[in-house]
């Protein structure tokens, strides 16, 4: 076993986990379900988190590679995503939600790196996320009316 | 999924190249294809702790760590402004931008695969892999190099005057690449890689001086006939091996008349 220490949504933790441990598998035993399990052949982008503020795929990324660093799930970031979620809901995109927590971390990522993409900006970011359900563009109507109602403000 | 029973994070390249020379560890880059593998591995060997995640450029050359991930080479003012963006081209449908926030230059040239974008870019161009044991070779004598328990440490793109140019065909966005092809031109010869074929990528140069004249409609046709002809190709599910000839002489006629600013 090793140590790591490392910031999960704002709070420090230690722990000890095995070599081949991934991340996907630490953050749902630290009750962060939203962190969903798909592919874990790093394809689907269900998996999504942040780390030191960069999207990742948990389920390829080795526990241990986050010693020392700050992870964050949608459980740490409702406030951020609240600002655009309700936008999305309003298109019906999602249908069984499997996919929404990944899309919305990344969501969140590009907005971050990119306060006004275009539909190509957007479509490009969000590539990764792979939604079983729907055919991408109600989630991407929702994005583009959430960034218009930024612009009436 | 592969198994580890220990993970060490070095902190040189000599003990990574010691550790490396046990048949059951392996080197870690992004892990990302690693961890599509089966098997058990002893000791995960991880570099990430030797500040190879860094480009470093200067007038002559631009050195790339292997621990540089492909969105840091996507995203890289300088790399791309020399190659004219071929190098965003060529990672930009990688699978998504997480997936290209962990895979690394170094596992992507040191694997050598068939499908690699990153290879057929990279090939195209006057490049060199610094091996931690081996020295510095030339991309295209590295690419027929047997895999051995040496290290890639960087990869060193020579500030070259060239024009370039990169396109591939996928089935769908994210996917891999049916074909994958770019055409160069530098020290006054012209070169075209092709990547997918679906063996790893080959490097065609104009030997027969086809384009000496330059470019035009004619010239380009007859180069990109040659490249097809000079061009293994297979057939597996993402497509036949007379669709990617045919994708061969389409996609070296096109990227040849765009570096010639005539498309
Ligand atoms: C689902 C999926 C889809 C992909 N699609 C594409 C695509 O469309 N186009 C494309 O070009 N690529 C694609 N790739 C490949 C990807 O871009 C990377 O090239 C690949 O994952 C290897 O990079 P890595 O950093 O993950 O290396 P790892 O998986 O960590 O390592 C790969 C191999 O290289 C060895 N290694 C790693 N670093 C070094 C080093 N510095 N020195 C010596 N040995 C080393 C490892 O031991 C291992 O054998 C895909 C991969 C996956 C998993
Ligand atoms: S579960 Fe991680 S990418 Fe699919
Ligand atoms: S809504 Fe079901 S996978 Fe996206």
């Amino acid at each position: 076993m090793i140590d790591i220490n490392l910031t999960l949504n704002g709070k420090k933790i230690s722990d000890q986990v095995d070599a081949d441990s991934v991340l996907l598998d630490f953050l749902r035993d630290h009750d962060c379900y939203s962190v969903k399990r798909g592919c874990e052949t790093s394809n689907c982008g269900l998996c999504t988190v942040l780390m030191d503020g960069m999207p990742v795929l948990s389920c390829s990324m080795l526990t241990v590679r986050a010693d020392g660093h700050s992870i964050q799930t949608l459980e740490g970031l409702q406030e951020e995503a609240s600002s655009f979620v309700g936008f999305i809901a309003d298109q019906g995109a999602d249908q069984c939600g499997f996919c929404n927590p990944g899309f919305v971390m990344n969501t969140i990522a590009l907005l971050r790196e990119n306060p006004d993409p275009t539909d190509d900006e957007i479509r490009a970011f969000l590539a990764g996320n792979l939604c079983r359900c729907s055919g991408y563009e109600g989630q991407l109507r929702g994005i583009r009316n959430y960034l218009n109602s930024r612009v009436k403000e | 999924m592969i198994t580890f029973q220990k993970y060490v994070k070095v902190q040189s390249l000599d003990e990574a190249y010691e550790l490396n020379k046990t048949r059951k560890n392996r080197i870690i880059g992004g892990m990302m294809w690693l961890r599509t593998g089966r098997g058990s591995v002893n000791t995960a060997i991880d570099i990430s702790g030797l500040g190879l995640d860094t480009i470093e450029e200067d007038d002559e050359e631009f050195k790339i760590g292997a621990m540089v991930s492909l969105r840091k080479i996507e995203k890289h003012e300088g790399l791309n402004s020399y190659s004219n963006n071929a190098v965003q081209s060529a990672v930009k449908d990688i699978v998504g931008v997480q997936f290209r926030n962990m895979a690394t230059v170094g596992g992507s040239i040191w694997g050598r695969f068939g499908f690699s974008d990153v290879l057929t870019v990279f090939l195209a161009m006057d490049t060199y892999v610094e091996l931690h044991n081996a020295g510095i070779v030339p991309l295209s004598e590295f690419v027929n190099m047997k895999r051995d328990d040496d290290i890639l440490v960087r990869i060193i793109v020579k500030k070259t005057p060239i024009k370039i140019s990169y396109s591939a065909v996928r089935a769908q966005r994210t996917d891999f690449p049916v074909l994958a092809c770019a055409v160069s031109e530098f020290d006054g010869m012209y070169k075209t890689t092709i990547g997918a074929r679906p063996g790893k990528a080959i490097l065609i140069k104009d030997e027969d001086g086809i384009m000496a004249a330059g470019i035009t409609s004619d010239s380009a046709k007859a180069y990109a006939d040659y490249v097809a002809s000079h061009t293994p190709t297979d057939s597996n599910l993402r497509g036949s091996a007379e669709y990617r000839t045919h994708l061969t002489k389409v996609l070296t006629e096109r990227n040849l008349l765009r570096i010639g600013g005539i498309e």
